[in-house]
């Protein structure tokens, strides 16, 4: 690129930038393109996303994601810690959904172990996953109405985040770094009157849907900013990785929990909203759509629930532990309670690797044993990583603004996409 | 500890008990192993025959691309590991292609050709194993700084302390 203005004049770093967009791909046609850096400290970057775009004017000419400020090492973490202290660290990985990466790499490992769940607990399991999408949903919402300049929203949604939040604070005592989901089952009864508690939140919620759609899907400002904004053709979406809602929204019919079922998903009745426009828009219909199925779904586990006892973990006293009555009167739980905190227990030799619908997508976890009571490896599937792929193809050719427009649509969560 | 169920094991094992599956069928020349555990089929491939494999697998009806890592067997040789996880929308199946990596040359032929999907996670995999993959549109390191000395995930990379 020829220099617009005299070397000396420069900010200090701009060269920097203008080399790391070359290294990033982006060629520079010379003459009336320039380079712009968005983020990684960005308001509607949804984390530390870092873009380097190249534009003509207003229109975008390429654009390169730089990833990697939230690097935390999770997967080599996993392989220092016992089967059961990886759990914590999957609700870090993406924070907006703990529920349902605790739920993926349970299931891999007990997908390993051979091990069967309680039908009660398989239910509470999916119950808690569609009331996560529901938040999941409801931040995504917020925080992309934000974006396009639609505040009100962001501070209804997160009145209705609120309450999923003290459902999950009532079963597990946090409200975001659950941990709820153990190897075998679940880590606490669910306490008294929280079928009450998530009736109460499903009651509102379908007339709280309708209140956001009132705010929104009318409005000509909205509708402005999203139709036509952000295009991804079927074949693209495939051919870059795309899942979950934003597929869907290219009328991609999959979905994991309809089409390869889970945790007893094949229980449930649902309804799968698909649409073929393809664009910022649709993704706004299908996730809207999806939070009202869940509600569904959520109301159904409930009604599977009412009445129902039974235990909330598998019977293998040797993977999980007593109950802290027994630990104290029997001396064989005594003895398995420390020897599963002391050591861990060992998992036969295999590879596994289960995915699950979360609210981004495909989230898949690829767990390794080599017969020890450590994970010999752990590598995580992440809808975000996939799906960041698909920005460029979305914005190329758009304007500037409607970029912030896509980055909202595809809802990543930068903590899963860097690990 | 032995699989608390059985599993097939080996090419002839695999190939007699499912015949009739389409991955199967399709790499019925390239397959040089394969293995059916925990009902999760796995064929494993050698390095140059991973494009073709991919190529195969996609045309029995394999149309998504799921995922690439590796796995560090150090210090047994072949060290690495490569999986490849791929799905089908139509068949609702997946299918896990692997290639085993000699440490002496740390290099496999890129699938981008097939899936351009495998671009962030072939990254991935050079950064933080060290693994080549030629032909790929643009391998540079994805989570690590540019200058970052060593490969994190590999099993001889110290978790603490100087390195």
């Amino acid at each position: 690129m020829a220099p617009i203005v005299a070397p000396e004049l420069l900010i200090p770093g701009v060269e920097d930038v203008v080399a790391d967009a070359r290294r990033h791909g982006n060629e520079g046609t010379g003459e009336h393109s320039m380079v712009l850096n968005m983020g990684p400290q960005h308001p509607s970057t949804h984390g530390v996303l870092r873009l380097v775009l190249e534009i003509d004017g207003e229109a975008i000419v390429s654009l390169a994601p730089d990833i990697g400020y939230l690097h935390t090492g999770i997967e080599k973490t996993c392989e220092a810690k016992f089967y059961q202290q990886v759990v914590p660290l999957t609700d870090r990985i993406d924070y907006l959904c703990p529920m349902t990466n605790n739920l993926a790499y349970c299931l891999a490992v007990e997908k390993l172990l051979d091990l069967e769940i309680p039908e009660r607990a398989q239910i509470l399991r999916v119950l808690l996953n569609e009331v996560t999408r529901i938040q999941s949903h409801l931040v995504w919402l917020g925080t992309h109405a934000m974006d396009i300049g639609a505040l009100t929203v962001f501070l209804y949604c997160f009145r209705e985040r609120e309450e999923t939040l003290r459902i999950f604070e009532a079963v597990s005592g946090q409200r975001m770094m659950t941990s709820y989901f153990r190897i075998g089952g679940l880590a606490l009864e669910p306490p008294m009157g929280f079928d009450e508690q998530v009736r109460n939140f499903l009651d509102i919620m379908p007339a709280r849907i309708d209140q956001y759609e009132n705010l929104l899907t009318g409005n000509p400002i909205w509708m402005g900013r999203l139709k036509g904004v952000g295009y991804l053709s079927p074949e693209d979406a495939i051919a870059l990785g795309v899942t979950g809602p934003p597929a869907r929204a290219s009328g991609i019919d999959w979905d994991l929990r309809r089409d390869m079922p889970y945790c007893g998903y094949e229980k449930f009745k649902f309804d799968v909203p698909v649409s073929t426009v393809g664009d910022v828009w649709a993704r706004y219909v299908v996730r809207v759509q999806e939070m009202r199925e869940s509600v569904k779904i959520c109301r159904q586990a409930l009604d599977m629930l009412q009445g129902m006892t039974g235990p909330i973990v598998a019977d293998a006293p040797k993977i999980v532990l007593p109950n802290r009555e027994q630990m104290k009167t029997q001396m064989e739980s005594l003895i398995h309670h420390f020897k599963i905190v002391t050591e861990g227990f060992g998992v036969p030799a295999g590879e596994v690797y289960q995915a699950v619908e979360s609210p981004r997508g495909e989230m898949g976890y690829y767990v390794v044993s080599d017969g020890t009571a450590k994970p010999y490896r752990v590598h995580m599937r992440n809808p975000s990583f996939a799906t960041l792929q698909a920005l460029e193809t979305m914005c190329k050719g758009r304007l500037l603004a409607d970029v912030v427009a896509v980055i909202g649509s595809i809802d990543i969560v930068l903590g899963e996409i860097d690990r | 500890m032995a699989a608390p169920f059985p599993a097939l094991v080996g090419k002839a094992a695999v190939s007699g008990a499912m015949p009739e599956n389409p991955a199967v069928k399709a790499l019925a020349e390239l397959a040089t192993d394969a293995k059916f555990d925990r009902n999760e089929l796995t064929i494993t491939v050698a390095r140059e025959s991973i494009v073709a494999a991919c190529e195969a697998v996609k045309t029995a009806g394999y149309n998504f691309f799921e995922d690439v890592t590796a796995v560090d067997w150090y210090p047994q040789e072949p060290r690495f590991q490569l999986s490849y996880h791929i799905v089908s929308y139509s068949l609702k199946q997946r299918v896990r292609l692997v290639v085993q990596l000699d440490s002496a040359d740390l290099t496999a032929p890129s699938i981008t050709s097939a899936w351009p999907s495998a671009n962030f996670y072939e990254r991935e995999v050079f950064d933080l194993f060290g693994i080549h993959f030629a032909g790929h549109p643009g391998l540079t390191r994805i989570m690590m700084p540019e200058d970052w000395e060593g490969y994190p995930l590999r099993k001889d990379y110290p978790v603490e302390g100087y390195r």
